[in-house]
């Protein structure tokens, strides 16, 4: 419990972030035909820092591995995958029997969709699950606003905004500092993607950290307090919100100004060429293919590092 | 209004069975009447004719079909011709011995299909997991008799462990026959129906325990904290226990079919050795009862099927109609 619930950069002393993620790389085994068996990457290098009473999104394209993050976070990866680098939570490593120890009390999990509730078991148990309790689930149900008819609905009764409210009732059972949110707003309204993501300011106000796993670069833009893009299964910026809402010259790393020229309002300017999954990323900087200002540099490792108040991996960013 | 649906359906059904078991006895190449009084017989000519007006064999098909129905409307289906008895009185003193086996084979191949079912899914992929699937898909594909046959020849013939046959000792009078002498001789085709019986539910319970524990819903339980015992009792056991039982009950139609099988093997008085027999001598009316006890016991099978996903399928069970 030694972590403090003040803000990184509000104090600008250096504090312990709630989740201190440093060279997370992931891959499966897999039989490639016969006994031969290959290793399969799906993510080479993700740096990042999340802080108390912060929302840190963490923005890729579909496929780029931001949902096996949460999963090597709370330690649910499938048994064939491998993770290599290090995690600390609260300034400690998190080690399997730690997440094990820690997952739904001092990290939660919101899920992305209904079929993550056990479709024959009324909602009101599986919200209390195993180590919460009557009281706190149906304090949550009045926290958002949930019918006490929901208590005994099954999953399939709910509506997408409800199913919405349990979910994240979920995660109220514990005391998470850390909160997971994987993917939350997809197929939801306008309104209600809205409402979830005033849900997790709450929830960060309240001391926890949030880590919101999205697609959607505007919508962390607007409720992030700081973004972290992922390219390849490398992370290659991470930076204040602010950064990005300011724009291309605001940012560091040649990517992440291209996401923002491709934003509508931006009118939609693509860069040649197409993403390459984390298993056929190149050696050296995975964007070097792409970039504009490529130079022999890049074909060699290239580390994140920082640069005005965010970090990037790029040799070129200044 | 169920009910009434239901009873509505049934009567559809025996209706159609016994329609159709009709017009195929009819066409068959039996003569009812030389079938009655045998190949030998010395009656005159007048005679024979006149048991044919008697029983209405000059009638058209349909005529002696309505005649036939509305016998059974009274509860009368006439005389078994093989067994010289009312074939009432005959089907159900042999339903009563096919029914003991039937329910032993039956929950002891739902019983261990499922636990093996659930072991091997727990396994996967390992090599316990693959001799258990393959050897339920080599029980799949053999006929019933074929397994019969092969343990009868092991068990009774070469270990000499248990009798060849029949449902009571040969030569022992029928009252000096003990629970156990009848206990002896179930167990062979007992074992045959279960292992027969078994592979289906085996299978089906693996891939749906390799389908729940893969869930997302799974994967969440543990995401919060849930052990793996808590996810067994809580999530996959309830996941896969509900539809296997519905499951069980919708494979009545095959255990009765293999009854039948396993029954002449064994010799064992059934209702499946009387099915044979009916056949074999040409006995129209027990071979219609038995046709008609079948439809009935396999639509029992069934129904119970359908009322049970709704019962324990919450998302059939508020749906509401669910027969």
């Amino acid at each position: 419990m030694n972590c403090e619930k003040v803000t990184g950069q509000k104090t600008g002393k250096t504090i312990t972030p709630v989740l201190d993620v440093r060279g997370l790389g992931i891959s499966f085994g897999m039989y490639a035909g016969g006994l031969a068996k290959s290793e399969l990457t799906v993510m080479r290098s993700v740096m990042l820092k999340a802080f108390a009473g912060e929302i840190h999104a963490v923005v890729g394209a579909s496929g780029s591995g931001k949902s096996l993050l949460a999963h090597a976070i709370l330690g649910i990866l499938p048994a064939n995958a491998r993770r290599f680098g290090d995690i600390f939570f609260c300034g400690e490593e998190l080690t399997r029997e730690l997440q094990e120890e820690y997952r739904g009390r001092r990290i939660a999990l919101i899920p992305q969709s209904v079929g993550f509730l056990d479709p024959l078991m009324r909602v009101g148990k599986q919200v209390v699950g195993t180590l919460g309790t009557r009281e706190a689930q149906r304090a949550a149900f009045e926290r958002y606003a949930l019918p006490s008819e929901a208590e005994r609905m099954y999953p399939f009764q709910l509506s997408g905004g409800m199913a919405r409210r349990v979910m994240v009732s979920t995660a109220l059972m514990g005391r998470p500092e850390l909160i997971v949110a994987d993917e939350p707003t997809p197929g939801l309204s306008e309104e209600l993607a809205e409402e979830t993501m005033r849900w997790f300011r709450e929830l960060a106000d309240g001391g926890a950290s949030i880590l919101l796993i999205t697609h959607d670069l505007e919508l962390a833009m607007k409720h992030a307090d700081r973004i972290t893009v992922f390219y390849a299964g490398y992370t290659v910026e991470s930076a204040p919100a602010a950064d990005y809402a300011a724009g291309k010259s605001a940012l560091r790393h040649p990517y992440t100004k291209a996401l923002i020229d491709a934003l509508p309002q931006n009118g939609f300017k693509p860069i040649p060429g197409t993403q390459p999954y984390a298993c056929q990323a190149p050696g050296g900087c995975p964007f070097a293919e792409r970039c504009g200002l490529r130079t022999g540099e890049c074909a060699e490792d290239v580390g994140m590092r920082e640069l005005r108040g965010g970090e990037v991996r790029c040799v070129h960013a200044d | 209004m169920h009910i009434f649906t239901v009873t509505i359906r049934m009567l559809i059904l025996l209706i159609a069975v016994s329609a159709l078991s009709f017009i195929l006895i009819a066409k068959a190449p039996i003569d009812p009447l030389t079938a009655y009084i045998g190949t030998e017989s010395t009656l005159s000519q007048e005679a024979k004719d006149e048991i044919a007006a008697h029983w209405g064999l000059n009638d058209s098909l349909p005529q002696r079909y309505f005649k036939w129905a509305g016998n059974v409307l009274r509860l009368d289906l006439g005389e078994s011709i093989t067994y010289k008895r009312p074939v009432a009185e005959v089907i159900g003193e042999r339903f009563s011995h096919s029914v003991i086996l039937m329910l032993l084979a039956w929950a002891l191949s739902g019983i261990l299909g499922f636990l093996l079912g659930m072991k091997s899914g727990s396994l996967q992929g390992r090599l316990p997991d693959r001799a258990i699937k393959t050897f339920c898909l080599l029980l799949q594909s053999t006929p019933v008799f074929w397994i019969g046959l092969l343990v009868l020849s092991l068990f009774a013939v070469k270990l000499g462990w248990f009798p060849i046959g029949m449902e009571a000792p040969i030569g022992k009078l029928a009252a000096d026959v003990t629970a156990g002498d009848r206990i002896y001789h179930l167990i062979l085709p007992v074992f045959t129906l279960t292992i027969v019986g078994m592979g289906k539910i085996t299978l089906y319970t693996r891939r749906k325990y390799i389908e729940t524990a893969g869930s997302d819903f799974v994967l969440f339980a543990r995401a919060r904290g849930e052990t793996s015992r808590q996810m067994f009792t809580r999530h996959i056991m309830r996941n896969i226990a509900l539809p296997a039982v519905t499951v069980q009950f919708a494979s009545f139609s095959e255990l009765f079919g293999g009854m039948a099988l396993a029954e002449t093997v064994f010799s064992y008085p059934g209702i499946g050795t009387a099915t044979t027999a009916a056949a074999l001598n040409g006995d129209v009316p027990l071979l219609l009862g038995t046709a008609l006890i079948g439809a009935l016991f396999v639509f029992a099978g069934n129904l119970t099927a359908n009322i049970l996903y709704g019962v324990f399928d919450p998302r059939l069970k508020e749906g509401g109609d669910y027969i």
